[in-house]
């Protein structure tokens, strides 16, 4: 019975090679658009503190972010995610949220180490504890600062998450709103 | 060296130098804030004390007057240092500035008021420096909330 599943699989697909040609893939348009999302994630070029120095190691040679299709981006207009790479203080958060607020749709926020995740060891005053009371994040990373592979796991996470969104080509033209994944 | 500009300086201002003090060879000289300007002036006219290294404030909390302006002078020339302090009473707490005397006593004495709550009169520019500029408060003084005003105050480690 196996056998005659596996033969009617076979002629099905030679069915659409007559139909279609060869070369043609089948696939939904959510999946083709959280895939090209998810991989070419372009993060803003924005440091704060020593997670920054983390980060451009991730993005240089030994680690090279550039092989998954994460390329620094200068400019917020051309940035999918913002990795909030150290202390966020209170004078320093309107220039993030300015920052935030000029990227593009859809947007994603990495908050990375412990400063950014939770204020980390500065429980003062002057900084504000975790940037998840103003920027919806999407990954935490933490660490202080994390190492490469953990931006990196990261990252790999947000991509996964991405890929587990649903309606994103429909919200792409106006129906409805993405599903978070 | 010092002890001869302590002489000059207390021959020039008998009635405002109240203390004189010399531990490891630092010389540190207590004064009335009222003449400071003219003090500041003579110690860079008249003693060389070209540049200013540093202006800063303390709070002692609790002691009357309760705050102190700190001026730490250096002598390029001599390569010779001296500690000018004068002490500012909390109601109003002001001192005239120097920045007339120094340039770079402009941003220190902005440094000053955005953290202590000292004023200087005659400054060009009285702004926050460090804290954003609607924040309310001098974080710096011993009375204010490590946390911030909007916070309950620290109960130490929860687990």
């Amino acid at each position: 019975m196996g056998v005659t599943q596996a033969t009617e699989q076979v002629s099905g697909v030679e069915n659409y090679n007559n139909v279609l040609g060869n070369n043609i893939l089948t696939t939904s348009l959510d999946k083709v658009v959280n895939w090209s999302r998810s991989r070419s994630l372009w993060p803003m070029t924005f440091g704060l503190a020593c997670c920054a120095i983390e980060m451009m190691a991730t993005g240089a040679a030994r680690f090279d972010l550039d092989r998954m299709g994460v390329l620094f981006r200068a400019s917020p207009r051309q940035a999918d995610v913002i990795i909030i790479a150290g202390t966020v203080t209170h004078k320093m958060l309107p220039v993030i949220e300015v920052v935030y607020e000029q990227m593009p749709e859809p947007k994603y926020v990495v908050a990375m180490g412990a400063c950014a995740s939770s204020g980390g060891v500065f429980d003062t005053y002057s900084v504000v504890q975790g940037i998840d009371q103003v920027l919806p994040v999407d990954v935490y990373v933490p660490g202080c600062p994390p190492r490469p592979e953990s931006l990196l796991y990261g990252l790999i996470k947000l991509q996964e998450k991405i890929m587990r969104e649903r309606n994103s080509f429909g919200a792409a033209i106006g129906a409805g709103d993405v599903i978070p994944g | 060296m010092s002890q001869a500009v302590v002489a000059k300086l207390k021959g020039a201002f008998a009635a405002s130098v109240l203390d004189v003090k010399e531990h490891r060879g630092e010389v540190t000289v207590t004064v009335k804030k009222d003449e400071i300007v003219a003090i500041c002036q003579f110690l860079k006219d008249e003693a060389g004390y070209n540049f200013l290294c540093d202006l800063c404030g303390v709070d002692y909390l609790g002691q009357e007057p309760r705050f102190m302006v700190v001026y730490n002078l250096y002598n390029i020339t001599t390569k010779e240092r001296l500690r000018i302090k004068t002490p500012v009473e909390e109601q109003g707490a002001c001192v005239d500035t120097v920045s007339g005397v120094w340039s770079t006593a402009n941003w220190h004495e902005r440094e000053c008021w955005d953290l202590m709550g000292i004023k200087f009169a005659g400054h060009p520019d009285l702004r926050r420096i460090l804290m954003p500029a609607d924040w309310e408060g001098h974080p710096l003084r011993k009375d204010y909330p490590l946390q911030g005003p909007g916070r309950d105050p620290y109960q130490g480690r929860l687990s």
